[in-house]
């Protein structure tokens, strides 16, 4: 195949670009071949996306989309070579950096941000679309609710007419989307046992989104997800196209449940704990499932799934083990402490609360989490972060008596102090924010206990997917530039 | 002594983590032998005047606030009687713009407000958000600083006569112009600040807490004992200090 020399020309000077910022350990240099490729010329990302032979799939939530798109790709990986931005970077750039290091690869896999899914869209023209969730997220970066809501209506109504829209049914706001597209696949979790007694704080779309008045849940799952209907108009639930029932939890360990896709039912196993996973996983078949794998691949591609970058790791210490789990708004952050105390609460506890552009420069959002469960298990709170103090306050104000609570600033002089209250044996348990979870990874990687993400990316598929995430690098420009 | 509160529409205007600003307020109050006895004012609940003693309202989103703005229509009479005689008010952004005389939001929808404050809001195209520091003079001579974070599209504009809050040191305010943030009336107070605003601000929220009390027991605002409050100072200070880096101005 032959291509107009300029982009061959702006292909060759990006890619250099990423060895040299990773051979000056630049946070690896993920986007910045994409950075500089999408500042020479935008519309290149279009032409590498169209150079895909089996075209491009993209995935998009509030929560979940970096494991759902993760899960996507274990599934396919037997049968497909994947372009796949498998630790995060998901803006225009990030797919850009992707593509450009994805030379010989048949389907592009991308999880895109929520505020960047009109532009990838218009530019990749993907033949899949899996929309999974929309809570309220850095409302100082993505502004309100609605208005991703009413943009995601938008890039839909833009989607070729015979890509596949797959949805999460549960999200009312989601749901919705079907109106436009009567033929969407829509999954959804049907286990009124693991349904919460009443809608959670942070719950957010609980009003119709056609008339207003408060939805009936006969079963609430994560925040507003569940099953609703509009007791006015009668807006509700649509039909199931894809189901998990028979849900079992098991603590921090594992999840299991019955998976019903149109070809069948089968048990899956989930090596990740939590309902929240239930969610990805179902995600992730839907998706698979529309771009042509079996039920078996399905099932064995979800069944061998362990972990995406940084979402949920275990990490020895010498005697002790970290568990790290990102927090990043209301919704993701209550699943996160709900799952913790299934497996039986954590004794001392890191928390890192940081306020870069990634985080979120409005801390508020702590203030939204349901933290309260964990406090009577709690000895120790390790407050750390640029605003530790802030997340002290949370715990202070909720309750725990405040000899109870250390606020550390520095990252690694907290983990030290979390490690030093840990037995040994036993599991501390981290709950970063993602530029605080970028560098605590950072500070056990120096010392030996975990590779640098650039380089765990490149593990499993070295010639397709050796993209790292940095949103902590995102450009400001690029992300001013997506939430207006 | 019972403190009595009436929270509007915390089903609906909730979304800066107003909870936090309530939960210091009961704490405060209950580290000093007081008890705060909230109840949720919804849609469909009347306010009746003398059974409150501090209204809270918190923010929300433009559909969340097009939804109850009929509603407190419905409950301006009563909201308004209890501002006259002496009840504590606590309005941040969105409910500080319902509680102006009006609010025309971005999609030029024109809700009414109830007039608590001499005030009109706008929508306007770019968002104001960013940390913001405040200087304030609630009592005259005393000068001390608010530490906050604002995100909103509205332009709020006070009447000339109107008392604000206080002075923007760095941040946008009620209009990225006035140099002014806020607005007082009495007892009463509107801000855009979220943060939420009371944690990082205890002696602002204890301010609030000590005019509650005034009007609960009918006398002056009582002098409240000092709390330990090392970790509040603490997050005052980082905020603050964000506020002079990187608050927004146009």
């Amino acid at each position: 195949m032959r291509f107009p020399v300029p982009l061959a020309a702006e292909i060759l000077a990006a890619r250099s670009a990423g060895r040299l910022s990773r051979l000056a350990r630049a946070g690896g240099g993920t986007t910045v071949p994409g950075k500089l490729l999408w500042k020479l010329d935008p519309d290149a990302v279009d032409r590498l996306a169209a150079r895909l032979p089996l075209g491009s799939a993209l995935v998009s939530a509030t929560n979940g989309k970096t494991t759902t798109a993760a899960m996507a790709a274990e599934i396919l990986r037997p049968r497909l070579r994947l372009a796949h931005n498998r630790s995060g970077a998901n803006l225009v750039s990030g797919v850009a950096s992707t593509l450009l290091e994805a030379r010989r690869a048949e389907l592009g896999l991308f999880e895109v941000d929520e505020a960047a899914l009109p532009e990838v869209a218009a530019r990749v023209r993907p033949r899949a679309v899996c929309l999974g969730n929309l809570f309220r997220d850095q409302l100082d970066r993505y502004g309100e609710l609605e208005h991703v809501a009413q943009r995601w209506r938008g890039a839909v109504q833009e989607l070729d007419p015979a890509a596949t829209l797959v949805v999460n049914g549960d999200d009312p706001q989601i749901g919705d989307l079907v109106r436009d597209r009567p033929d969407a696949f829509v999954f959804g979790v049907d286990d009124p046992r693991h349904a919460r007694p009443s809608l959670q704080h942070a719950a957010d779309s609980k009003y119709c989104v056609r008339c207003g008045t408060p939805y009936e849940y006969a079963a609430p799952y994560v925040g507003h997800l569940g099953d609703y209907r509009c007791p006015r108009c009668g807006h509700g639930r649509p039909p199931l196209s894809a189901r998990a029932l028979d849900i079992r939890v098991r603590g921090l360990e594992s999840v299991s449940f019955r998976l019903e896709l149109p070809e069948g039912l089968r048990d899956v196993q989930l090596r990740l704990p939590g309902l929240y996973n239930v969610y990805n996983a179902l995600a992730a078949a839907s998706l698979a499932r529309a771009l042509g794998a079996t039920l078996d691949e399905i099932v064995e591609g979800l069944e061998r799934f362990s972990a995406a970058f940084g979402r949920f790791e275990r990490i020895a210490v010498g005697e002790r083990r970290l568990l790290m789990l990102l927090i990043k708004n209301p919704a993701g952050a209550n699943e996160v402490v709900r799952t913790i105390v299934d497996g039986g609460a954590a004794r001392p506890a890191v928390i890192a609360l940081n306020d870069g552009i990634a985080d979120g420069r409005d801390v508020s959002w702590i203030w939204d989490v349901d933290f309260e469960p964990l406090i009577p298990g709690l000895q120790t709170l390790v407050a750390t972060g640029d605003r530790a103090a802030e997340l002290a306050l949370r715990f202070k104000y909720a309750g725990l008596d405040p000899a109870a609570i250390e606020v550390v600033p520095g990252l690694e002089r907290a983990l030290d102090r979390g490690l030093q209250l840990t037995e040994p044996g036993a599991e501390l348990v981290v709950l970063p924010t993602y530029t605080a979870m970028l560098a605590l990874r950072q500070i056990v990687a120096e010392r030996g206990f975990v590779r640098p993400y650039w380089e765990s990316s490149a593990e499993s598929a070295p010639h397709f997917s050796r993209v790292g995430s940095d949103r902590s690098l995102r450009s400001g420009d690029e992300v001013e530039r997506l939430h207006k | 002594m019972k403190v009595r509160v009436g929270h509007l529409y915390p089903d609906y205007l909730n979304i800066y983590a107003d909870r936090g600003n309530i939960a210091v307020l009961v704490r405060r109050a209950e580290w000093r032998g007081h008890e705060l006895e909230v109840r949720a004012l919804s849609v469909g609940d009347g306010v009746r005047s003398g059974e409150h003693d501090l209204l809270y309202v918190g923010g929300g989103q433009d559909r969340e606030q097009a939804l109850v703005a009929l509603d407190l229509a419905a409950k301006a009479d009563g909201i308004i009687a209890a501002v006259d005689s002496g009840v504590a008010v606590l309005a941040v952004c969105g409910g500080y713009q319902l509680l102006g005389r009006s609010y025309r939001n971005v999609d030029g929808m024109e809700l009414p407000g109830i007039g608590v404050f001499p005030l009109e809001t706008v929508a306007g195209e770019r968002r104001m958000i960013g940390d913001v520091l405040l200087e304030c003079e609630l009592e005259p001579g005393v000068r001390r600083t608010l530490a906050g974070f604002e995100n909103h599209a509205g332009r709020t504009r006070l009447d000339v006569s109107a008392e604000p809050l206080g002075r923007v040191v760095a941040g946008f305010g009620n209009d990225g112009e006035s140099g002014y943030e806020g607005c007082r009336v009495g007892r009463a107070i509107g801000t855009y600040l979220h943060g939420p605003l009371l944690p990082r601000n205890p002696w602002f929220a204890d301010w609030i807490l000590a005019q509650a009390l005034a009007h609960a027991t009918g006398g002056e605002p009582p002098a409240l004992a000092p709390l330990p409050d090392e970790l509040e100072a603490e997050a005052h200070s980082v905020s603050a200090k964000r506020a002079e880096t990187r608050g927004g101005r146009f």
